[in-house]
């Protein structure tokens, strides 16, 4: 037998190409679209609804995620409790989720109890009660919620970035007070609900190993279910540049800083997004990043640091975020200047471009791996329009954007001086 | 229900196959048979300070993480009391390279220096960043030593103290390393669209020249039983009073393992369990309340934790919670809710059987209890409680001088 040699690294084959079927679409008689992605071997299935219903569109804070949490506690005909014993017996799982633009109630479910838990799901979504008891029920719990996390420095940099930003009064700028929670009143939320949650702002994800007659019981289930969005989406308000982009936000006995950085961008339908995110993947999106490499791997400031691009409808924004010792706040917030500096004075090398890239596509296959995954996937192209066609113009992308043009990325949008710094700590 | 083919190397390397042709992502799971219950009382938390000199590089390959995200790979590794886990998931035509890269940190590690500062310096920050920088952060760096005496689950994973952290030296590095990190006190799971004859000829080419380390004796001081109640009272800069209680359970092998976790779920499980629904829901006692398991190797801890409702004395909190514990222990469960945990455990299963890392780190945890075949136990094992064993194992559990209480007041 040869001497196995170990300095020798087997080789790599890249990722090349990754086909997703297009879902199938179908329509329901009051014209929601369904999408199927019938991908699974396991007899189970998501059925996600997605309703544009974020806190956007909300006339008051905190309406949009009271509502969408509040589909689950009570319908005219069953009680919160009821609903509940009726989904955990079954084994299945309810989820309500909101953010900034859209409002989501998924069920996960066996096959085998389809037809005694997709009915609780379209109770919730069609004919919630808003129940008074519930409602100060969740307003309690939820100020506490609240106030404990307060209590976090991570927590605090994330709500008073966005208002930094953003600018106060910006609908993705806005940040809700403890007093807010004594604001929102039963009737806010049904019309939140009546406006929102309706017909002709919906659409809906199905994922899992889709059963026959699948779309037959949700039809029928969701007869009479119409209504239209109002056309109104909120006009968008200027950003308010502020003067001082540098804040810093005292937590007493703080052992820790968080630190927040970045500025608005734009979103995923911007054809510079995807080149973006290479550039952001080299900069602190991997592990083996350039933040990361320098001030967890070298320096040892941090347990961890990242930086990230997220898409929102109307805009977009770039951030970066880390915890580190008090005791090296500056230098860490140094190190940071210092390698955006590197990225707009150098070009990035051809080995770590090209690791970058791999990493990249492989990271993409684990995305997509899997029903749910695709499904996931799916959802955050829906939002913008797009299909999975993107993800073709994404591959390419990715594979060939040069060194040069990571460079000029850096140079137009990592201006350190349009950049937000905002530290939270002792 | 998870398929799998197992062999075991000469040097003792345990190796599990799973197939699953469904997917083009291939995961790697390496379990060492080591963690925190291990160390040396005055050495704690070096178990997981070692998991991140891991990456410090090994032998023949300078760095870790670089090849594998060249291959479109991404890895991680977590350590608890009893283990310390890694695993990747990697492009199925670049499989080999995992092999390559976990077969040489078995071989042997570069030792360097500067890893050990940097990432001595990057834990003490994962200590602040999870223990101290949180509210409510230090609950276990409290419970713990209350109930257990001898027992080393009496400290965290993370250590007892960062000065435990500072002391680490070079010298405690290789001698864990040389103790722990052999192929036969490892397990590896290799789940994609593999085959066996392929994994068992990677498994011989990487691993097969390896040698084996010594057979561990492991001899842990056994937690006597608790026979008085035990209480702290702690006063913190948090928003809101909380009230945390732990009881002596059984072992993971034991036969009472599946009753009691059922026993958790009753009280905890979903939003129809008994503690949400009555003393959340209902009384309004609790802003939030968990009872969960921690599910150790060795004999672990039932848990009830709970932030109070403002206003709510402790005194009336802690009734509660012991109301509910006397019905469990009095009242036979009614057939239709034992049913339901058992239909919950059962979906649960079935969807974490989604995911192919699941698969593997699943199989590799099953073998280091046994046998990996009892991760497709499980289903049945859970079915065959029945309310009497409920019962029984509640009042066996929840007896007063088997509690310890942290009361932990907002100042």
């Amino acid at each position: 037998m040869t001497q196995l040699n170990r300095h020798i690294q087997p080789n790599i084959n890249l990722v090349d190409r990754i086909s997703l079927d297009k879902p199938e679409v179908q329509t329901l008689d009051n014209d929601i679209p369904v999408y199927l992605i019938n991908t699974s071997e396991q007899d189970l299935v998501k059925i996600e609804f997605i309703f544009t219903a974020g806190s956007w569109f909300e006339p008051k804070k905190l309406v949009a995620s009271f509502t969408n949490r509040m589909l689950k506690e009570g319908t005219s005909s069953m009680s919160s409790a009821k609903i509940a014993d009726l989904i955990d017996y079954y084994g299945a799982h309810l989820e309500t989720n909101s953010d900034k633009d859209m409002g989501y109630v998924a069920l996960y479910s066996l096959n085998k109890h389809l037809h005694k838990t997709l009915p609780v799901l379209a109770e919730i979504i069609r004919d919630p009660v808003f129940d008074q008891k519930e409602l100060e029920t969740l307003r309690q719990n939820r100020r506490q919620n609240f106030l404990v996390n307060n209590e976090k420095v991570r927590y605090l940099a994330r709500r008073k970035f966005n208002e930094l930003i953003f600018g106060e009064g910006h609908p993705y700028g806005k940040v809700f007070n403890e007093s807010d929670f004594d604001q929102i009143s039963q009737d806010d939320l049904v019309s939140f609900h009546k406006n929102r949650y309706n017909a002709g702002n919906c659409k809906v994800i199905v994922s899992g190993k889709i059963p026959a007659g699948f779309v037959h019981l949700l039809n029928d289930l969701f007869t009479g279910f119409n209504g239209q969005a109002p056309d109104h989406q909120g006009t968008i308000p200027r950003q308010t540049e502020l003067e001082d982009k540098k804040t810093h936000f005292v937590k007493k006995n703080a052992v820790q800083s968080a630190i927040r950085m970045g500025k608005v961008l734009f979103n995923k339908t911007h054809p510079d997004y995807v080149k973006l995110k290479v550039m952001n993947t080299i900069l602190g999106g991997y592990f083996g990043s350039r933040l990361m490499s320098n001030i967890r791997e070298d320096k040892g400031y941090t347990y961890g640091i990242g930086s990230a691009i997220v898409s929102l409808h109307h805009s977009g924004y770039f951030f970066i975020t880390s915890e580190v010792g008090s005791d090296v706040t500056q230098e860490a917030v140094h190190e940071i200047y210092y390698e955006i500096d590197q990225l707009r004075q150098h070009k990035v090398s051809a080995q770590e471009l090209d690791l970058v890239k791999n990493y990249m596509l492989g990271s993409f296959l684990r995305s997509v791996d899997g029903s749910f995954a695709q499904a996931d996937n799916f959802k955050s192209l829906l939002e913008y329009g797009l299909d999975f066609t993107y993800f073709d113009n994404y591959i390419e992308v990715v594979k060939a954007i040069s060194r040069e043009e990571i460079l000029t990325l850096a140079q137009q949008y990592l201006d350190p001086e349009s950049l937000s710094l905002l530290t939270v700590g002792k | 229900m998870i398929n799998f083919e197992k062999f075991t190397l000469d040097n003792g390397l345990r190796v599990i196959v799973h197939k699953d042709k469904s997917t083009q992502i291939v995961a790697m799971n390496l379990l060492y048979d080591v963690g925190a219950r291990d160390e040396d009382p005055d050495r704690t938390g070096f178990a997981h300070l070692f998991e991140h000199l891991m990456f410090g590089g090994s032998v023949n390959i300078p760095k870790y993480d670089t090849p594998l995200e060249e291959a479109g790979g991404e890895n991680n590794a977590f350590t608890n009391n009893d283990i310390t886990n890694y695993y990747l998931t990697i492009p199925r035509q670049n499989l080999e390279l995992a092999f390559w890269l976990e077969s040489d940190r078995m071989l042997d590690l570069a030792f360097s220096a500067k890893s050990l500062e940097v990432q001595r310096n990057v834990v003490i920050e994962e200590f602040k960043q999870s223990y101290l920088n949180q509210p409510y952060g230090d609950v276990w760096l409290l419970l713990r030593p209350m109930a257990y005496k001898v027992h080393p689950y009496l400290w965290a994973t993370i250590g007892k103290d960062i000065s435990h952290i500072e002391k680490a030296t070079m010298q405690d590095v290789k001698d864990f390393y040389k103790k722990y990190y052999n192929p036969n006190n490892a397990i590896l799971t290799v789940a994609g669209d593999v085959s066996t004859d392929e994994i068992h000829r990677l498994s011989e080419k990487w691993f097969g020249p390896i040698e084996p380390g010594m057979i561990l004796n492991r001899n842990l001081p056994k937690e006597p039983r608790q026979t008085e109640v035990r209480s702290l009272k702690v006063e913190r800069d948090v928003p809101f009073d909380a009230l945390y209680k732990t009881y002596h359970m059984c072992a993971r092998n034991h036969d009472a393992y599946h009753t009691t976790d059922l026993i958790s779920d009753i009280l905890s499980n979903g939003d129809s369990s008994r503690l949400f629904n009555r003393l959340v829901k209902e009384k309004n006692i609790f802003s939030d309340i968990h009872a969960y398991i921690s599910g150790d190797r060795d004999e672990g801890l039932f848990v009830f934790s709970g932030k109070l409702v403002k206003g709510v004395r402790m005194e009336d909190a802690e009734k509660a919670i012991n109301t509910e514990i006397d019905i469990i222990k009095n009242d036979l469960v009614a057939q239709d809710e034992l049913e339901k945990v058992k239909n919950k455990i059962e979906s649960t299963l079935e969807f974490s059987e989604i995911s192919v890392l699941n698969k593997a780190m699943n199989l590799s945890y099953s073998e280091l209890l046994g046998d990996a075949d009892l991760i497709n136990q499980e289903k049945d094992l859970y079915a065959a409680v029945t309310r009497e064993s409920v019962r029984e194992t509640a009042n066996e559990i929840f007896r007063e001088d088997n509690s310890s209480t942290l009361y932990y007041f907002s100042n």
